[in-house]
């Protein structure tokens, strides 16, 4: 069976762009994260919709699974071949083919990544920019897009996914088709009036089809960019500290930040404000807005903003940030993964004290923050745990902090984020019954040779 | 293995593959295959699982592993402070221990053996080490402040020829006072080195530095950028004493003493850094210097120069070895389309190895109408009135 998949690969992408090397098996079996390692039979790379199409009809043909990957940098292990298969590194689909500066998107491929889009607006479009996620610029748009990710515009444009307008997609049953206005017409502006298919795609893990074109909003890059960072010490205001900076309407990103280390920020609560303008006068009036929307806070002496250099400033401005990688060095140990809870902002004080006692409890280094998603609409609390990748019971310690994590944050009403084989299991658990049911039905009419990526979302 | 300790703190966060401005991969073999293993995390992550007896040694890891053009952009632009200035080291000893395994790509044992044989990858006589200055006036070392050291590509090569005799020439007139290093030369080693042959190296730069000693050398200019690091960076802890200096850093100084010809038509140029001048030993202006004060051009950037440049794939011993060669996105064919890109009609380059590589990348992509590359000394000479 192998030695003919690849063969037949090798027909459709080229032999120099198929594998089923004791190598490329290995570093393909996990991801950074804490997940067990899951062998594919092949890796193959892609380089058009259409040598994704034959791949999938091959596979199709011979019942090997298909996995699609981007830069694999998930952490939570979507990308492992839990059953075998072939895994399709997408990343040599990374034109991008083009940008309408007037109605403000761009229409990218499958394998594009976030940096790549960055320094391409950067040079020929530079009054215009993406919602750019903190995962190193390697990551790919359309992952992301596909785990419901959030970036530095998501206060302003909500989650990558509100972000979409639209995309090509190929069905496990080989069609290659459009969701969105690209469907009807050549224009990618958005995913309105039509019945929107979008949603077949975005959160079920590679399990519905593969994404091989996306349409994307882009927002003004201004001219004048400034940050705000609030402190305060109890976290039980923050839900309402929230509420009312993101109730004027001027940040592009907040993202509330709790960490023991540096020493000086230990036991504070912070929330990062980013926002720009066109001019001087419109940055300070925006400045001016956001300030007096917590000045109750300021004037009970309760919390207040924290002075910053511009040095600092510029280094909290930077887009991405390779600060955030750098948490997997915190024990040497070249490891770290992250629950990241969608939730609801009141809960924040409770993620917030859960969060502390599971990294007592298992003794693990924690990072704790969030992301703002839309005007206070949800956040993306997140539980980060480093761990040292030479070290199994540090790794298994930070395993176990997760998956309590996921408990917890279920418990309190939240979902773990791009959530790995054992929190989709707590997931389905507490799923209403006739949703999931809807869930497999949907699925099952999509792919009915169950080849896309198994063994995510099944009971 | 040597630096094993630190395997493990590879995040695979990806940074390496790119340039700091994120415009297109950057890593020359990560670049060729896009498997994630032909990466710098990739390759840190499989040397980990060998020593753990979870990936054995075999061809294709060889090939993973020596494909890698030591070209410093993992380093340049990874996320981890200090962590990162081992990445090559990593990478020499993992080259090294498989060479102590007896594995390695038969081109890279074969270019070992004619150095080891010969003192040269091209398996030629010492003597001729120097044939390409016969027949000129270009005189040998005596006493002279510089002592001009032929690699083995401009020694051996004939287009590499070219390109020594064209140095020279506008050294001379230039007034640099240098002469041709003439004696039992062997291969500077920096490629042996690179490619983890250790004992080698030692062996290269111990019989060059007493050579060099012997004729009474202080300062070298090299033709080559590679020449220049084993000999600035490598040589001092193999007893080497000499200032050493790439043939643009003098040049760059004397271009006063050129005369050039008047009404000449404006050039749009652009400048490809050679990753051993440039990411290695940080001189990214000497090249540009040069250019710049040549009438009629008209420099122009690509989106990677500098830090940032893309590397044409001839290091780390692939110039011989050729183990990136193949595909449509071969280092050097993606640097000769990105230099076409810029509306450069000229691809100015300051190593033998690159300019090689690109030629041969011009030709590959059709774009012969359209770009020609040039040594920075011969684009000096066509300008200037020699």
């Amino acid at each position: 069976m192998t030695a003919e998949l690849i063969q037949r690969l090798s027909k459709i992408v080229g032999p120099r762009f198929v594998s089923n090397a004791a190598e490329e098996l290995y570093l393909y079996s996990m991801d950074p994260g804490t997940m067990p390692q899951a062998y594919p039979d092949a890796v193959a790379l892609p380089k058009t919709a259409e040598e994704v199409q034959q791949i999938v009809r091959l596979a199709g043909e011979l019942k090997v699974p298909v996995v699609p990957m981007g830069a694999g940098l998930v952490l939570s292990g979507l990308t492992r071949a839990l059953k075998g298969g072939i895994i399709l590194d997408m990343k040599r689909m990374n034109r991008i083919i083009k940008v309408n500066p007037l109605s403000r998107y761009a229409v990218v491929e499958g394998g594009v990544a976030q940096g790549m889009l960055q320094a391409y607006l950067k040079k020929y479009h530079p009054t215009l920019k993406h919602s750019m996620p903190d995962a190193p610029p390697i990551a790919t748009m359309a992952g992301n897009m596909c785990i419901h990710g959030s970036g530095h515009l998501s206060v302003l444009g909500g989650s990558h996914s509100d972000m979409l307008t639209g995309m090509e997609v190929v069905l496990p049953t080989c069609e290659i088709i459009r969701t969105g206005s690209c469907s009807v017409s050549p224009d990618w502006f958005g995913r309105s009036p039509l019945p929107d298919l979008s949603g077949l795609f975005l959160g079920w893990a590679g399990t519905t089809g593969i994404v091989t074109k996306l349409g994307i909003k882009l927002f003004p890059n201004y001219a004048f960019n400034d940050m705000l960072i609030f402190v305060c010490e109890d976290a039980d205001t923050m839900p309402d500290v929230i509420f009312r900076l993101t109730g004027v309407q001027v940040a592009e990103d907040m993202t509330p930040w709790m960490t023991p280390k540096p020493d000086w920020a230990k036991g504070f609560l912070h929330i990062n404000i980013a926002f720009g303008a066109h001019s001087k006068k419109e940055l300070t009036f925006k400045r001016n807005l956001l300030q007096a929307s917590v000045r109750h806070y300021i004037d009970r002496k309760t919390a207040g903003f924290l002075p910053l250099p511009p040095t600092q400033k510029n280094r909290f401005l930077k887009v991405p940030s390779p600060d955030l990688a750098r948490f997997a060095d915190l024990r040497k140990g070249g490891g770290f993964e992250y629950v990241g809870a969608m939730m609801a902002i009141e809960h924040f004080p409770e993620a917030y004290r859960a969060g502390l006692e599971i990294a007592e409890k298992f003794q693990v280094s924690y990072s704790l923050g969030a992301r703002i998603i839309g005007a206070g609409h949800a956040m993306m609390f997140f539980f980060a745990y480093a761990f040292n990748r030479a070290d199994d019971e540090d790794v298994r310690r930070a395993s176990e902090a997760l998956d309590a994590t996921n408990r917890a944050v279920l418990d309190m009403g939240g979902i773990p984020w791009k959530a790995e084989r054992p929190a989709q299991v707590q997931i389905m658990e507490k799923m209403d019954p006739d949703t999931f049911a809807l869930m497999t039905r949907i699925r099952a009419t999509l792919d009915p040779n169950h080849i896309m990526n198994p063994g995510n979302w099944e009971k | 293995m040597e630096h094993e300790e630190i395997l493990h703190r590879c995040f695979r966060c990806g940074y390496c593959k790119l340039p700091g401005n994120y415009v297109d991969v950057n890593c020359p073999s990560y670049l060729a295959f896009r498997f994630e293993t032909y990466a710098p995390g990739g390759r840190m992550w499989l040397l980990r699982a060998w020593l753990d007896g979870k990936v054995s040694a075999s061809a294709r890891f060889a090939d993973i592993l020596f494909s890698c053009a030591t070209c410093g952009n993992c380093v340049a632009h990874c996320a981890f402070p200090e962590f990162k200035d081992r990445l090559l080291l990593v990478f020499t000893a993992g080259k090294e221990a498989f060479l102590d395994e007896g594995i390695a790509p038969p081109p890279v044992r074969d270019l070992l053996t004619k150095n080891q044989i010969h003192g040269n990858a091209y398996g030629k006589p010492a003597r001729q080490r120097t044939s390409w200055s016969e027949g000129t006036d270009i005189p040998l070392f005596s006493d002279q402040e510089y002592a001009l050291f032929a690699d083995d590509v401009t020694a051996y090569d004939p287009r590499g020829q070219e390109i020594a005799r064209s140095v020279a020439r506008l050294l001379q007139q230039a007034g640099v006072d240098f002469g041709v290093l003439a004696g039992d030369f062997r291969s500077d080693g920096n490629d042996v080195r690179a490619l983890g042959e250790t004992a080698l190296f030692e062996d290269l730069a111990a019989h060059n530095i007493k050579e060099m000693n012997r004729l009474g050398v202080q300062k070298i200019l090299t033709l080559s950028p590679h020449s220049l690091n084993a000999m600035k960076n490598d040589y001092p802890g193999q007893g080497g004493k000499q200032q050493v200096f790439h043939y643009t850093q003098a040049l760059a100084f004397a271009m006063k003493n050129l005369k050039f010809k008047t009404g000449l038509p404006e050039i749009r140029v652009t400048f490809h850094d050679p990753c051993y001048l440039g990411r290695h030993n940080a001189d990214y202006e000497s090249g540009r210097m040069i250019l710049r004060a040549v009438p009629g051009v008209k420099l122009v950037e690509m989106d990677r120069n500098r830090k940032n440049a893309l590397c044409c794939g001839g290091g780390g011993g692939n110039f011989f070895t050729d183990l990136l060669s193949g595909g449509d996105d071969t280092p050097a064919r993606v640097r000769v389309r990105e230099a076409a890109a810029t509306g450069a009609s000229l691809l100015a380059v300051a190593c033998p190895m690159c300019a090689v590589m690109l030629e041969d990348a011009v030709k590959t992509e059709n774009l012969e109408n359209l770009l020609a590359v040039r040594e920075v000394s011969e684009l000096v000479m066509d300008a200037s009135c020699l």
